[in-house]
């Protein structure tokens, strides 16, 4: 076994050039600047093109012509980076355009922390578009995680022509690690598929003609066979139409390309523990201290399950039914107030769910998750009291009431408890 | 070919528009040029420019508002030989005015035509960025408050090395648009043209009228001879072909065995050696990160899993410097620091970032403090080395602790920190490295 070491944004990176990436633009952003350094040192030397673009929405610009040219291209920001992105976003989900965005998140709201962590854009990822049309975002828990990852990425925007996301977050871009790139598993390379003529198509290229939940063959704008794209609502001609059948048809397709490849895009790694009754369901950073909590517990006698999501969106619906169905109860845990929560209460509506969820800029400790495994009362969401009441709880926010106070402040007592002291 | 134009999808301008004229003399252009149409491409912004790419039949793009500079840049990159034809309204220049400089800036062999009718068609007869102040407009009296810009000079003072306003009208448009798309490197052709279903109905601006603005606007008739540089896409490969050496993946075998150099007694102690928790609090220039990254190597060549997080300032220059590092035999889950075993205190700063930790360290963690610094009370087992006495240069400090702690076997070994400096630094570099080492590992 031979180690390497490195941050989760050079994984990323020469996870990318393993996956055939030979294209990237993008501007500099704590924490994901340096995948954009990487990518200057990887792609030059193996004939790709790096660009600094002169800011986000042009990087994104720049990302959708190169993969209209049929570059596989990659870009990297963090969430006020995604803010900016999200007009093309919009472009590139609806007009098929495949990419890999990789968030690098940081703490949000709005500039938030540089250099604190959190999962602060879980819904924005998967809601930032116009249309609200379905996306693939894939959540990496480590540096070996953002190499394999990015390869499915890759794989999963070409196969499905759209753009997927890569939710990581500073405590993995930043962190160094040792990391045993021989032992992955990497998936074969996927390349879109591109247009054959045949007796079917009478050899005519009609660019967003396909079955109702495929994505269209794809031709390179600048190939011998004219090619049309737009932002604009399109039949599969590629111009601009008010039928309200090929409007529908479309609409139907962007959603179905992605729900009906659920099976397909869902990634994620389990820890079953004999007669354990207990599931716990994490993501990203969170999970590493999810599986150490559950070490510890193992060794007192506590055995609780884990179930790590790799791919968060499309929601993996048939994968956590089937981890969740042989346990009693589920411990969620999120760096973030509760972004994915209430897709696992949707999906799992029987079971008894508690909920933890923490955005302070620091990695929620594996003791944290041992207390609230181990307070199930205290972090039930479906307890004695109603959902609202509970949610609050379970946030572990306790309201004190001060009649004379006009202030209202939160303040962290270091355990993690905050004490939100009201004005009236 | 006689003429590029899409006879199934026609012109549909309002009656009198400039923009009908553009699109034939564009036509006349692309035909006089005997252009490939499979190697060129129209990117359309958005407005009444943004209907060009359904006209002709040749590559097309439609993307959004003021963005369209963007896609051509991104499609010229990719593919060198197309030829890239850019759309855009005044609307378009003011949204995407950052593009624009920056294709001014850069000269990537694009043409972009600017289709400037004064106002937003299509929404109402806004004012736009180009909108005489005394025009009247569908913004009621806003464009008074402000002034147009002239994207001529504007383009001319970020660099575009060939620019030429006329009318849109001008009998030589064809002409002139086939030396933009001859020019190599960015050019811009600013046509002045009507909106005759908005503008020209509350604003007197005729084909005459317009003649005389470019008459009385600053000349530009092609060429910016100040501004004459390479192409961007040339220049980019020249530069890119120059970094021919690709970071090849450093990979470390494991080497050398811990478990059996280290006289460990106790179970306790075997415990805490399979997980070394450190931290060094440092500041910047104290080459902290690279001491880090030693105490990872040399980990990693005796097998172990390591991971490292840095805290400094974004002033890079000031302030703490604080690498949390954790060896491990095990898999490393979280990666915070719960307990650490070393502490290397050589800077008041980082000390301070950390002041919590002091209070909650066990009587086993070995402290290395620098005589200078002041620490709060600890229960930590406290070594005092005064590097100042040893002549050993503040930013040698961090690498300097190394040493004492590899010395007596803490964590990682002399051999192992000999490995890394070796491998990581360059044969010099690590010659003096290795002399800091010694001094203080002969303690």
């Amino acid at each position: 076994m031979a180690l390497s070491f490195m941050e989760g944004n050079e994984a990323v990176a020469r996870g990318a050039m393993a996956a055939g990436c030979n294209f990237f633009a993008g501007y500099p952003i704590t924490p994901a600047t340096t995948i954009f350094a990487n990518m200057l040192t990887m792609l030059p030397p193996k004939g790709g093109v790096c660009i600094q673009g002169e800011d986000e929405i042009a990087s994104m610009g720049y990302c959708i012509g190169a993969s209209m040219a049929g570059k596989k291209v990659l870009t990297a920001t963090s969430g006020p980076g995604i803010s900016l992105y999200s007009e093309q976003i919009s472009f590139a989900i609806g007009s098929e355009i495949p990419m890999v965005i990789v968030d690098v998140q940081r703490l949000g709201p709005s500039t938030g922390s540089a250099t604190r962590g959190a999962d602060s854009d879980i819904q924005f990822l998967r809601w930032g578009n116009t249309g609200g049309i379905p996306v693939v975002v894939l959540a990496p828990k480590d540096a070996l995680d953002c190499y394999l990852l990015t390869v499915h990425a890759f794989n999963f925007a070409e196969m499905l022509r759209c753009p997927v996301f890569i939710a990581s977050n500073k405590e993995i871009g930043m962190t160094r690690e040792s990391v045993d790139l021989d032992s992955l598993v990497l998936p074969p390379i996927v390349d879109r598929k591109q247009f054959q003529a045949n007796n079917i198509n009478n050899g005519k290229y009609i660019p967003f003609e396909a079955e109702p939940s495929a994505a269209p063959d794809f031709l390179p704008i600048g190939g011998k066979t004219l090619v049309r794209q737009t932002s604009s609502t399109h039949g599969p001609d590629g111009y601009i139409t008010i039928d309200p059948n090929l409007i529908e048809e479309n609409q139907e397709r962007l959603r179905n390309k992605i729900f009906s490849a659920e099976e397909e895009l869902t990634l994620y790694e389990e820890n079953h523990r004999e007669g354990a009754d207990t599931l716990l369901i994490s993501y990203g950073v969170t999970s590493r201290a999810a599986e150490d909590a559950c070490a510890m517990l193992q060794k007192t006698g506590k055995p609780v399950s884990t179930l790590t999501l790799k791919t968060l969106w499309p929601v993996p619906k048939k994968l956590i039914r089937a981890k969740a169905a042989p346990y009693k109860r589920i411990v969620v845990i999120e760096m973030n107030l509760g972004q994915y929560i209430d897709n696992i209460e949707r999906v799992l509506p029987e079971k008894k769910i508690s909920f933890y969820g923490q955005m302070d800029g620091v990695l929620i400790k594996p003791s944290k998750i041992i207390e609230v495994i181990e307070n199930e009362k205290k972090y039930e969401l479906h307890g004695e009291t109603s959902r609202d009441q509970s949610a609050h709880n379970n946030r572990n926010i306790d309201y004190e009431i001060n009649s004379h106070a006009h202030d209202s402040v939160c303040k962290n007592d270091g355990e993690n408890t905050r004490k939100c002291h009201g004005g009236n | 070919m006689d003429s590029f134009l899409n006879t199934k999808r026609p012109p549909v301008f309002c009656p009198g528009c400039t923009h009908e004229r553009i699109t034939k003399a564009l036509d006349t252009a692309l035909v006089k040029l005997d252009i490939p149409a499979d190697k060129t491409v129209i990117v359309s912004d958005i407005g009444c420019s943004g209907l060009f790419d359904t006209f002709f039949d040749v590559h097309a793009l439609h993307g959004l508002h003021g963005r369209a500079l963007t896609y051509a840049a991104g499609l010229k990159l990719a593919d060198p030989e197309l030829n890239v034809i850019v759309t855009m309204g005044d609307g378009g220049l003011g949204i995407g005015g950052a593009h624009v400089l920056a294709a001014c800036r850069k000269n990537l062999d694009l043409t972009l035509i600017i289709l400037n009718n004064f106002n937003f068609g299509m929404t109402g007869g806004q004012y736009s960025v180009t909108t005489p102040s005394d025009a009247v407009v569908g913004s009621e009296f806003l464009n008074q408050a402000e002034i147009p810009i002239d994207i001529c000079s504007v383009a001319k003072s970020a660099g575009a090395t060939w620019i030429n306003r006329c009318s849109g009208h001008d009998s030589e448009l064809s002409n002139i648009m086939c030396q933009a798309m001859q020019h190599k490197g960015f050019s811009v052709v600013e046509t002045l043209g009507m909106c005759t279903g908005r503008y020209t109905k509350r604003n007197a601006l005729t084909p005459k009228v317009i003649d005389d603005m470019v008459e009385r606007l600053p000349s530009y008739k092609g060429i910016v001879e100040q501004n004459q540089r390479p192409e961007y896409g040339d220049q980019y490969r020249k530069l890119a072909s120059e970094k021919t050496s690709f970071p090849e993946l450093f990979k470390v075998e494991k080497m050398f065995d811990l478990e059996k150099r280290l006289d460990i007694k106790d179970q306790t102690a075997l415990e805490n050696h399979r997980r070394q928790e450190i931290v060094i609090l440092g500041s910047a220039g104290m080459r902290i990160v690279t001491a880090g990254d030693m105490v990872c190597y040399a980990a990693i060549s005796a097998g172990l899993n390591a991971s490292m997080k840095n805290d400094y300032n974004i002033t890079v220059l000031r302030g703490q410097s604080v690498s949390e590092l954790i060896l491990s035999y095990d898999k490393i889950g979280y990666a915070g620091i719960e307990s650490p075993t070393i502490v290397i205190a050589i800077s008041d700063e980082g000390v301070q970032r950390r002041k919590a930790m002091f209070a909650q360290l066990e009587p086993s963690t070995l402290l290395l403090k620098e005589k200078s610094v002041d620490i709060p009370e600890t229960c930590a087992k406290v070594v005092e080395i005064d590097f100042k006495e040893l002549k050993i240069k503040k930013q040698d400090w961090a690498l300097a602790s190394l040493g004492f702690i590899a010395a007596r076997g803490q964590g990682i070994t002399m051999e192992m920190l000999d490995f890394a400096l070796k491998s990581r630094f360059k044969p010099a570099l690590y010659e003096s490295a290795m002399e800091t080492v010694k001094k203080v590992a002969s303690i």
